[in-house]
């Protein structure tokens, strides 16, 4: 089925309820889908356990949700930045829960969740503090943790297109995230600097296939150079 | 500092000891010599960022940022800086003809799948086995962060460390056993350090070279047994 083209970003994001495991894509600032995160902040869900690879920054985004207490928990590799403010503040007064997971790790988890994968040995990690209380296999003489998946009920991820039957293509390293985040949710809610009609993506480039795409927001290009 | 040669041996002339300590360029600049041509290569954030500065285009190296890209060019400025390209520090990049862009799950497994020849890191502490720290220095009430470094440390063919030998304290960071929380088991190879290199190798620490110290000072000052080179 073809995703919807929702309307706005408020429209995008309307089905997001409290408690809700909401996956948002993004390194640093390159394919952080922002207004569908400022959306999320206007609209009210609470309770709500975040992943991202980081914490938010600045006073922007997932940022201010942590500082709203609108995220219960956040799974993330890397919390601690210099603007990180909010963050620190919620998790030093013990407000919010981390669990902090190694960035490569991170990736595989929520890959193996869009893939089916239901856990798997991986050398990250083994014999550090991150590994304690997971179960440890040595396979070949070498030290491996299982890992387990991590399912979201809603990605939100950020493209540079998408063509009506909801194919993504994304630019440069904004990709990140995206691709096994939209694979990982049950609803992936995208947005994109524009929407083409059918055949307006060729099939060899598509990055992420529509099928895992259940709602688009066009918003205005805004990214320098997009249409290059 | 061009490192002079003083030994007569088949090692390359960067091989050598100088009678002056390396500074960062010089330190930068062994590495980067270090490097096999051909090598796809990542370098952590901090001190082994420098490195590229240093490699030559006859060394044909690709680089690769585990954001997601290979073929990463030098740092972008002016009318280059793209905001949807970063490396893993979040500072904006170029990209060189013939680079690539993957996801982040991609980019992981080609680090942990050992595709990548060698990866160079910044360190609290090293052990004469090969254990690494440099993730979190376990102090009471800092909040751990962990990012790519556990996945860095074990997933290359080889693991290099860039350092100081000293803290500020003068305790060597070069150690027994590690009193930092572990990033990775037995995966450093070699150590470079302003003093010495050191290739570790299944346990014993080999002095390849000293630089404004000697073998003799360093066996003194180090709390690990030295092997000469």
């Amino acid at each position: 089925m073809a995703p919807r083209i929702a309307t706005s970003a408020a429209d995008a994001v309307a089905g997001i309820h409290d408690g809700a495991t909401v996956l948002i894509g993004g390194f640093g600032n390159a394919g952080q889908p922002m207004e569908l995160i400022d959306a999320l902040l206007d609209g009210g869900a609470t309770d709500l356990t975040v992943v991202n690879n980081n914490a938010g920054q600045a006073d922007a985004g997932l940022a201010l949700l942590i500082k709203e207490r609108r995220v219960a928990k956040v799974i993330c590799s890397f919390p601690r930045q210099s603007d990180s403010w909010h963050f620190d503040e919620a998790y030093r007064a013990g407000e919010i829960e981390l669990e902090l997971v190694p960035q490569g790790n991170l990736a595989e988890r929520i890959r193996a969740a869009g893939a089916g994968i239901g856990g798997f040995f991986t050398p990250t990690g083994y014999g550090t503090l991150l590994a304690e209380g997971k179960e440890t296999r040595v396979i070949d003489g070498r030290g491996y943790v299982l890992e387990t998946p991590i399912h979201g009920d809603v990605a939100l991820i950020k493209a540079l297109r998408a063509d009506t039957a909801g194919n993504l293509v994304y630019r440069k390293t904004a990709r990140n995230f995206g691709p096994i985040m939209a694979a990982a949710a049950r609803q992936a809610i995208v947005q994109v600097d524009e929407v083409v009609p059918l055949g307006g993506i060729d099939p060899e480039v598509v990055v992420t296939p529509g099928l895992y795409v259940d709602t688009v927001l066009p918003l205005p290009a805004t990214t320098e150079g997009a249409a290059a | 500092m061009n490192p002079s040669p003083q030994t007569t041996t088949d090692a390359p002339v960067h091989h050598a000891s100088t009678a002056a300590p390396l500074d960062r360029d010089a330190l930068a600049r062994l590495v980067a010599a270090d490097i096999p041509a051909g090598s796809f290569v990542n370098l952590g954030i901090g001190q082994p960022t420098n490195v590229s500065n240093h490699l030559t285009s006859e060394q044909d190296v690709t680089l690769h940022t585990e954001n997601g890209m290979l073929g990463m060019g030098p740092v972008a400025t002016g009318e280059d800086v793209d905001e949807d390209l970063i490396n893993a520090g979040k500072i904006p990049v170029t990209e060189l003809p013939g680079a690539s862009y993957f996801h982040h799950a991609d980019s992981f497994a080609m680090m942990r799948g050992g595709h990548l020849d060698v990866c160079v890191l910044g360190a609290f502490q090293v052990s004469a086995a090969g254990d690494l720290a440099n993730w979190h220095t376990g102090a009471p009430g800092a909040i751990p962060a962990v990012g790519g470094a556990m996945d860095l440390a074990i997933g290359a063919k080889a693991t290099w460390v860039m350092m100081g030998l000293f803290t500020k304290d003068g305790a060597s960071k070069l150690v027994e056993a590690l009193s930092y929380p572990v990033t990775g088991l037995g995966c450093v190879s070699r150590i470079y350090t302003e003093s010495a290199v050191f290739l570790l190798e299944g346990g014993r620490v080999v002095v390849r070279s000293t630089h404004g110290t000697t073998f003799e000072e360093l066996a003194e000052r180090l709390p690990v047994q030295l092997h000469r080179g």
